[in-house]
């Protein structure tokens, strides 16, 4: 099975300011995402997992190295190619409430991607009922406007469009992360069958182990811009290889007093055997 | 810091220059007949022509604008072609005029604008509704109208103060402030309003920041958040505003000191822009760019030290 | 941040309804109407010159000379050469008209376009066009437009235009920030992700958030422009031929001491024109920024972890099934309470106003006990008033809460009668708080070291006061405790600024600790770090701790006991193993069954994609 997306090398520096070379976000991160499957990208914040998404999407201009997309490398393509590739990878974003344009109605939100690959507006608005009934969301949800809606119910929106092309590649940034704790479960539930049923790859970037483990099939751990890890979630979470992940997953608090004890016992005996 | 304030001096220079030099060019083309000015209809095309070669109006412009600029150098800003009095000596003159009524306003500006944001964001009520009216009236009224019913009123009717003329400081503080009060009062209403509004906003935004709540979580005082934290962080946005005023009350001063038939800085801009008096009018421009480069210079530096994120090490 | 905004909570359930337009809701307002009719109707009468002058406004007739107001024909009576006032005036109208037409026209033209180009593109555009109007804005407007005069031929019309383009920069500005703004935001990578061309990304989602602003602008612009063409013609610029309501104050100043009826009809007409352009413009920036603005910005900043979101049940699928606010409470609320009980609440209620003049309880009574050297956890999701409960404990509520209880006892002292002042005294020395995000909650134009130091100043020296800070900081684990003393909250780490902010929580040796979600924003090894710091400092100085946090994993860490509330409501309360074991409410059983089971990893395999048809 050939992989739908690789990421060779990726380099992205911050445009210089001044004479100063500017901070480097990315350095040298290679990693790639079979058809169907879900990559997870965990690290804390600063670590870049956010600009490796955004450099897929093209949203940031790595500095070298390559992403090639099926076979075609888009790691600088053209404006024109991107709207193109519209078609091909999607997004959802962190923010449910800056992700949607409060002035538009969710119909109009919907039917966006849709019109702008060339659908007429009243063919895009009748496959907009469709869409909402996909992630679960009543029809009469159209005709409203996304402050009406709670966060979950945004994220909702924020999936629908991003499939709205049936796109083979959703780059998820932290899509959970400003859920509470029972809406999560059901966004990330919705996410998986969305995936079973069109057998779209998902690239997961989250901060959350729990939350990785769940939706992976594949996890990639990174600190300071590069990669310190790769491999399936099991041997990840369970047998991790590197001393950040180690640090990394007893961190992490679990919801079982006792459970939590023995790994915060387990963890200080890490800090002070460094 | 040094090489900050320098580079900006620098910078400074070049756009005196360059506004300077647009001056000099417009006012070329404009082609204003200087000398037929000066002598009246009466005078003959040749007494008109030696005027003219005498003031070295018949110059090419490379030449007349060269021989102003390196005048410049030498502190002399030229002589006016109507007076013959020396522009640096006539501009010093008028500016005292001028700077008592926007220094004046400008203190009405600050102190009223600042009692009422905070009164009104504080405490609301009453007092927020008295900004809301003065708000509207300093909009609503013209500058221009507000000047003539000030005058009608306080000079004319009731006789407090002279409605024209001004008395220096060193004569008489008293006759200074009665000549001075009424012009900057209509300079500074407009000004008073919009920063009051401002003062209030960011006041009203502060208080409601987090660190607010952390710092009275920590037993400290009210008059302290208000007075020490509050306003502080309110100031940087406000004193911008203030510079922004501060430096089209000069632009204002114009039409408030044909008003009250002031002999300022205005007066002369604008008797000698009609005239085409070319060196008073180059004079007036230079100052009015360097004190926008100044003011601009001292609000960056003011800015540095109110918010540390600003600050150039 | 955690605080449900009063605002916000003010708002009722919104039922699903068109956004009416913007002008719509402009007419809704007197102020806006008014405005908008003494515009119209100043414009009308312009516009009916030919119709309603007698007189050609320039015509004159010295019999007619300081004609009184009321003479027949001159119904406004004579100016001092004995012109028609009123024919004059009619006249005057449209040259303001038309003045600020020109004049707010070309600012905004030039200020727009290259504003929408500058934010737009950025990079070297940017900087070439930011330099080109920062340039043009230090220009001495007013006197350039007196020097072009002779070039413009004097006409009223192009000294409008050279006033315009210094009016540009204003806009230029105004339209450039408002752009980058935009172009950050999610929404706008989200379109052009979904393939939108830049045009139409400009056109959706950019001019529509620019939109409203210049508006306002432009009614404010057009002000400008008719009080500097009349204060040029008050000058005597232009051409005398032209009547204006400038020309009209001058000569009518002339005559201040023996006609001063004469200066009334150009200031009022002025003050009317000038008056709704500005009063208009106003009410526009009202309506937009009304709660219910479409762009609503502020709603936007607020974090949404504690969004009170309004949508009507039928549609939440997301939320818990039925709503039971009568559901009874289980595991007794008031257990025996331990004879040293340190905080002890009784039926708290938190309500707000609503525009309709009832109250909305966010926290409805709600009864739990701290007993001293016990760490309680309080959980629950956005919206159900957890950290409304820990804010009234600390006396930090807005001032439009109303705040009641049967008892709210701190250390054996039922404050509830005074609660305001009394928390007051106890703050900082019995009762303390660390909040959820540290950078937010730090004085930023104040030394981290100045700050804590203020907290303590009331009951011991400064010197004495910056020791003790020096020693907490560094017990808080900060490594060089004086560079942190001396540092400015940008200048250190969320995690160093949550370490001060702890060290300025203990400093006063408090009794009890109130943490409203101590980690939440934090990264995870950090977090780990803080938990730890938290639980040393608890048993060292033997506090009671109310932990408000919706993270079970940092409830099962540090947590004796646990109260689970959901809309203001405390629906179980017991020991921690309890709770994550045995929990007895069906809220409880949701909300734990929803943590991501550790265990189980995914193992289905990936699916591949079928054949796209």
């Amino acid at each position: 099975m050939s992989d739908l997306l690789t990421i060779e090398d990726l380099h992205l520096r911050y445009p210089a300011r001044g004479l100063r070379h500017g901070p480097e976000i990315l350095k040298g991160v290679s990693l790639s995402i079979a058809p169907g499957e879900t990559l997870g990208l965990v690290g804390e914040s600063g670590s870049g997992k956010t600009t490796l998404g955004r450099a897929v999407l093209g949203l940031a201009s790595p500095t070298s190295g390559n992403i090639t997309y099926k076979g075609e490398n888009i790691t600088h393509a053209s404006k024109k190619r991107r709207r193109a590739l519209a078609r091909e990878m999607q997004v959802v974003f962190q923010d449910p409430y800056t992700s949607l344009n409060p002035a538009l109605q969710i119909s109009d939100i919907l039917a966006e991607p849709l019109v702008a690959q060339g659908m007429k507006a009243a063919e895009a608005r009748q496959r907009v009922g469709g869409l909402l009934d996909r992630v679960g969301l009543p029809a009469n949800a159209a005709e409203r406007y996304p402050r009406e809606f709670s966060g979950g119910q945004r994220q909702r929106v924020a999936i629908a469009r991003a499939v709205a092309l049936q796109p083979r590649l959703i780059v998820c940034d932290e899509p959970v992360s400003a859920l509470d704790l029972s809406t999560q479960a059901v966004v990330l539930d919705l996410l998986i069958d969305l995936q079973r049923s069109a057998g779209v790859s998902y690239l997961f970037i989250t901060h959350d182990l729990s939350v990785v483990r769940h939706v992976s099939h594949r996890v990639a751990v990174m600190y300071r811009g590069e990669l310190v890890e790769t491999g399936p979630v099991a041997d990840v979470t369970n047998t991790p290889s590197h001393d950040y992940t180690r640090k990394l997953l007893l961190a992490a608090p679990t919801a079982d007093p006792d459970r939590q004890r023995e790994r915060r016992q387990a963890r200080r005996a890490l800090q002070t055997a460094q | 810091m040094i090489s900050f304030i320098l580079r900006r001096l620098g910078a400074g220079i070049i756009l005196i220059f360059v506004v300077t030099t647009i001056t000099f060019v417009l006012t070329y083309g404009a082609n204003i007949p200087v000398a037929r000015n000066i002598l009246g209809p009466s005078a003959t095309e040749a007494q008109v022509a030696a005027l003219t070669s005498q003031l070295g109006l018949d110059r090419p412009l490379i030449e007349q604008y060269g021989s102003w600029i390196s005048g410049l150098f030498q502190g002399d800003l030229g002589t006016s072609y109507f007076s013959s009095q020396p522009v640096a000596a006539a501009m010093g003159d008028r500016l005292p005029v001028t700077l008592s009524i926007v220094v004046l306003a400008s203190i009405l500006t600050l102190v009223i604008s600042t009692v009422l944001g905070v009164a009104s964001a504080v405490r609301g009520g009453a007092l927020d509704a008295a900004l809301q009216a003065i708000t509207v009236i300093a909009y609503v009224f013209p500058g221009l109208v507000l000047g003539i019913v000030l005058v009608y009123v306080f000079a004319i009717s009731l006789h407090w103060v002279p409605a024209i003329g001004f008395t220096p400081i060193e004569e008489s503080v008293s006759g200074w402030f009665a000549s001075s009060i009424l012009p900057a009062v209509v300079l500074a209403i407009g000004g008073i309003a919009a920063l009051a509004a401002q003062v209030r906003g960011s006041v009203i935004d502060e208080l409601g920041r987090d660190y607010v709540r952390t710092l009275r979580s920590r037993d400290v005082s009210e008059g302290s958040i208000l007075f020490k934290h509050v306003l502080r962080n309110a100031a940087g946005p406000a004193f911008t505003t203030f510079s922004l005023q501060f430096v089209s009350m000069f632009g204002a001063a114009l039409f408030i000191e044909r008003i009250f038939a002031l002999p300022g800085y205005g007066t002369y801009a604008f008797t000698s822009t009609i005239a085409g008096d070319l060196p008073a009018m180059l004079g007036v421009t230079l100052f009015g760019v360097g004190l926008v480069v100044v003011v601009n210079l001292l609000v960056d530096l003011a800015t540095g030290w109110l918010n540390p994120k600003a600050r150039i090490s | 941040m955690t605080t449900v905004d009063p605002q916000l909570v003010a708002q009722p359930a919104l039922p699903a309804r068109r956004r009416s337009g913007a002008f719509r809701r402009l007419l809704r307002r007197p102020l806006g109407v008014s405005a908008l009719a003494a515009l119209l109707a100043i414009v009308a009468l312009g516009l009916l010159e030919p119709v309603l002058s007698i007189h050609d406004p320039n015509f004159a007739d010295l019999a007619f000379a300081n004609a009184a107001p009321g003479t027949p024909d001159w119904p406004l009576g004579g100016d001092r050469f004995g012109r028609d006032i009123w024919a004059r005036s009619l006249a005057a109208i449209n040259v303001s008209v038309i003045s600020g037409l020109i004049g707010a026209g070309t600012g905004l033209v030039l200020g727009t376009v290259f504003g929408l180009i500058s934010g737009y593109i950025g990079r070297r555009v940017d900087g070439v066009l930011s330099w080109t109007f920062n340039l043009l804005m230090t220009f001495p407007a007013l006197v350039l437009v007196i020097v072009l005069y002779p070039v413009t031929g004097g006409t009223y019309q192009s000294m409008m235009f050279i006033f315009g383009v210094f009016l540009a920069p204003g806009i230029f500005r105004l339209v450039r920030n408002l752009v980058v703004g935009v172009r950050s935001e999610l929404y706008v990578d989200a379109a052009r992700v979904s393939g939108l061309s830049d045009p139409r990304i400009l056109s959706r989602h950019v001019l529509y958030i620019i939109r409203g602003p210049i508006i306002i602008s432009a009614a404010f612009l057009a002000s400008a422009a008719v009080g500097v063409q009349a204060g040029l013609a008050f000058l005597g610029l232009g051409s005398n031929q032209v009547p204006s309501f400038g020309s009209m104050t001058s000569d009518a100043f002339i005559n201040i001491y023996s006609q001063p009826v004469q200066l009334v009809w150009p200031s009022l007409f002025l003050s009317l024109l000038i008056g709704s352009l500005v009063l208009l413009g106003n009410a526009y920036r009202d309506v937009l920024a009304a709660p219910q603005g479409a762009s609503s910005s502020s709603s936007r900043r607020r974090r949404p972890g504690e969004k009170a979101a309004a949508v009507d049940a039928r549609m939440d699928r997301d939320d818990t099934s039925t709503p039971t606010l009568s559901a009874p409470t289980l595991s007794t609320t008031s257990p025996a309470t331990p004879a040293g009980g340190l905080l002890r609440v009784r039926e708290l209620r938190v309500e707000y106003p609503q525009p309709d003049d009832t109250l909305r309880a966010v926290v409805d009574g709600v009864s739990f006990d701290v007993a001293q050297g016990e760490i309680v956890g309080l959980v629950g999701e956005s919206g159900s008033g957890k950290t409304q409960t820990a804010f009234s404990i600390l006396g930090l509520l807005p001032p439009q809460a109303r705040i009641s209880a049967n008892e709210l006892s701190i250390a054996g002292e039922n404050v509830i009668d005074s609660h305001r002042t009394a928390l007051r005294k106890l703050r900082g020395s019995v009762i303390a708080y660390i909040p959820q995000e540290p950078m937010a909650n730090l004085d930023p134009s104040f030394t981290v070291g100045s700050q804590l130091v203020e907290g303590l100043t009331s009951r011991m020296s400064r010197k004495e006061a910056t020791a003790t800070i020096l020693e907490l900081l560094a017990r808080v684990g900060i490594p060089d405790p004086m560079r942190t003393f001396k540092s400015y909250p940008h200048e250190i780490s969320g995690g160093m600024a949550q370490r001060a902010l702890i060290a300025g929580a203990v400093a006063g040796r408090p009794k009890l600790l109130i943490a409203d979600e101590p980690t939440t924003a934090l990264d995870v090894t950090v977090q780990a770090e803080i938990l730890d710091l938290l639980r040393d400092l608890q048993s060292e100085y033997g506090m009671g701790v109310l932990l408000v946090t919706h993270n079970f994993g940092v409830v099962a860490d540090l947590c004796d006991r646990v109260l689970v509330m959901r809309n203001g409501v405390v629906v179980e309360s017991g020991a921690v193993r309890e709770i994550f074991r045995n929990p007895q409410h069906e809220y409880t059983q949701k909300l734990i069954s929803s943590i991501l089971d550790e265990d189980t990893v995914r193992t289905d395999l990936p699916v591949t994609a079928k054949d796209e048809g």
